[in-house]
């Protein structure tokens, strides 16, 4: 036998450069897709902060308003000449004084439009304010807001922007007294929407996002690892657990705004429970989440190893001391990281919450789940669609703190993932 | 053709026999893995089962304590006697069978518990302890007997995964035994063990035979012939011969023994 060698010569040498050659290929494709993945995902938080980096601060006028008692009914706080104590506070401020009743309602219309109310509580909360001064620091209306921000640019001819010359040159005078300041704007997470965006904020869109999580989680967690547990370790082998299996599967597949339908066909309609409250859209959202935690929850059952299961069996346990006391406690870790991911998902969700009226106009968070509220995606679409400039950059502040919660529940699922697995 | 023929070469008896099994034929699905395997395991000895791979030798065993239960689509006919008492009968509650039948398996398979916890299990879910006290005298009895103790007396609430592998079978060894079960069946219980622990195992297994009927299946002739009183040899889901472990291994009345024991294959085996 004098067959030339195989692995040597010069077709052997042909065969591993190409072989060579496709591996590299393969790898700079790999690279390629990541970096096209990663590249694409920092674009996308680039313009998200670039955005959002106006809203981060709100223009603000520090106002001293004179309480005078001829302005206030004396037997009620509650009535009196509000907007006159306002527009004569903010003109106080004002080198000019005005004479025509336009000027003074643009003297009024530099803060924002609710300032005539909050002056109006504070009096309320504090009568023996009545006589004296009070000193608020307000924000000032969107388009001041702008202005201050640099977003307006005085270059631009006067007809094409908000603000005229004589407004312009009253702002110009109001700072240089030192009245106008820029603090961070706390008040996007600690106010609920308005109409005007200098005082819009998310408070009552994350209560909303909180409680309808809350629904979604006590109402599919537990129905979910029940299921999932049934179907894995007792159910039949037989023509209708098939049939629920694929339809599980099914289920996961079916578009959000469906069960958007059938919450608003069947949960309000039928059942006659209150519309765009979290309880419906924690009820819609945990239809949506069902499926997930049972697909995740059998996938953790099954990784549990057979070992364990015999190891249980062979000192008598019975199938639900087997199941609740070694398969479920195993399966724990990878139950939760997919719960928390499928809550994630929901927290994003979008579409059926349009279709329940959790995009109403709602100015205070929900005090319970019973009470109309929005939701932090359906903010952000509220917001996406209203006309005022400053919404712009409240949208994507709007979409960084969802991105933030998202990122917060994905970590808190690593951290759990990761103690649990070291106990066990 | 004569192989469903079986020899008893020294019949005990089932008077004597702690368990003895008629006819029982076993079936995965539409596949029969046993063929009416009558055996009688005689009380408080060692009875090796023996034979080539997927002969059916952990399949009867799983069957005595009806392991093959938890198996989907597994059918276990005919009758397995225990003290008299059929362990298929519907009346009989498996969990029960199972604390009087204990089971050590072929991979040492502790929980991923503290050493402690996996002792206390058992006699736990089974009520036997009235105390913590109690629980903890069953425990340190238990890993005693299993001959763990004094390795691990100072880290009971270490995980029993931390354990060598030799440790880990005798701490399943002492949770079997901690329901205090009548029989103790094993499946190869040292093939996953260097030779030092295997030792270990053996002269466990030699220890206990005083206070339980163990029956354990092997793939080591040697070790048969270490620990066993009797041995049965299986093949092709037949229970071929049964008797006592010297005679089966100096004079088996079966070609087909004789090949097996000494490492004959069927294809070097001359025509019949």
């Amino acid at each position: 036998m004098n067959a030339p060698a195989p692995h040597r010569g010069g077709a052997a040498e042909a065969r591993r450069r190409r072989r060579h050659r496709a591996d590299r290929l393969l790898r700079l494709l790999g690279l390629g897709a990541i970096s096209l993945a990663l590249g694409l995902l920092g674009v996308l938080i680039a313009t998200l902060v670039i955005g959002a980096t106006p809203a981060l601060t709100q223009t603000k006028l520090r106002v001293t308003f004179a309480i005078s008692p001829e302005l206030i009914d004396p037997a009620d706080p509650g009535i009196g000449a509000y907007r006159l104590i306002l527009r004569r506070g903010v003109a106080a401020l004002l080198p000019e004084q005005p004479t025509t009743m336009a000027e003074w309602r643009e003297i009024g219309g530099i803060v924002t439009g609710n300032t005539q109310f909050a002056i109006r509580d504070a009096v309320m909360a504090d009568p023996s304010l009545i006589g004296r001064n009070l000193t608020l620091t307000v924000p000032v209306s969107d388009a001041y807001d702008q202005l201050g921000k640099g977003l307006t640019s005085r270059d631009t001819p006067p007809e094409r922007r908000k603000l005229s010359d004589r407004e312009i040159a009253r702002f110009d005078a109001l700072t240089a007294r030192g009245a106008v300041s820029r603090p961070f704007n706390w008040e996007l997470i600690t106010r609920s929407n308005s109409r005007f965006p200098e005082t819009a904020g998310l408070a009552g869109a994350i209560v909303g996002s909180f409680y309808m999580l809350l629904v979604c989680f006590v109402v599919s967690f537990p129905a979910g690892i029940a299921a999932a547990v049934w179907l894995e370790e007792f159910a039949p082998r037989n023509r209708l657990t098939d049939a629920v299996e694929v339809n599980i599967n099914n289920l996961a597949a079916v578009p959000s705004i469906v069960f958007g339908l059938l919450g608003l066909s069947v949960l309000i309609g039928v059942f006659g429970l209150p519309r765009s409250t979290p309880l419906v859209g924690g009820l819609v959202l945990s239809l949506m989440t069902l499926p997930t935690i049972i697909i995740v929850t059998r996938a953790a059952l099954r990784a549990v190893p057979r070992s364990i299961r015999e190891a249980a069996h062979g000192v008598g346990a019975s199938r639900h001391q087997v199941v609740l006391h070694h398969v479920l406690p195993l399966a724990m870790p990878g139950i939760l990281t997919g719960t928390i991911i499928g809550l994630a998902h929901a927290l994003g969700e979008t579409a059926p919450l349009l279709l329940i009226g959790m995009n109403a106009f709602i100015t205070d968070p929900p005090g319970g789940i019973l009470e109309a509220s929005t939701a932090l995606p359906t903010q952000i679409f509220i917001w996406a669609g209203s006309a005022e400039h400053g919404f712009v950059s409240r949208t994507c502040a709007a979409i960084l703190v969802l991105l933030g919660f998202l990122l917060a529940m994905n970590a808190v699922a690593i951290y759990l993932r990761q103690r649990l697995e070291r106990k066990t | 053709m004569n192989q469903s023929f079986q020899t008893h070469v020294a019949p005990i008896g089932a008077a004597a026999a702690k368990i003895s099994t008629r006819g029982v034929d076993v079936f995965y699905g539409p596949k029969q893995a046993l063929f009416g395997v009558d055996l009688d395991i005689p009380r408080n000895q060692v009875t090796a089962l023996i034979g080539p791979s997927g002969c059916g030798k952990s399949t009867f065993l799983r069957a005595i304590n009806r392991m093959n239960d938890t198996i989907a689509g597994a059918r276990v006919e005919g009758e397995i006697l225990l003290d008299g008492e059929n362990v298929y009968d519907p009346v009989l509650d498996v969990v029960e069978l199972r604390a009087r039948v204990g089971m050590v398996f072929q991979k040492p398979n502790p929980f991923p518990k503290s050493i402690f916890e996996n002792v206390a299990y058992g006699p736990r879910i089974h009520g036997m302890a009235r105390s913590r006290a109690e629980l903890a005298e069953i425990v340190v009895r238990s890993l005693r007997r299993a001959g763990l103790f004094e390795e691990v007396k100072d880290r009971l609430d270490a995980p029993g995964t931390s354990l060598s592998g030799g440790q880990q079978q005798r701490l399943c060894i002492a949770r079997a035994i901690a329901t205090r079960p009548e029989v103790l069946l094993m499946d190869e219980p040292a093939s996953a063990l260097d030779p030092i622990a295997t030792a270990v195992i053996e002269e466990l297994i030699d220890e206990l035979r005083a206070n339980y009927t163990i029956v354990i299946v092997t793939h080591s002739m040697q070790q048969a012939a270490r620990v066993s009183q009797r041995t049965a040899f299986f093949h092709l889901g037949r229970l071929i011969e049964d008797g006592p472990t010297a005679e089966i291994f100096s004079t088996p009345r079966r070609r087909q023994t004789e090949d097996y024991i000494t490492g004959r294959s069927a294809a070097q085996r001359p025509g019949p």
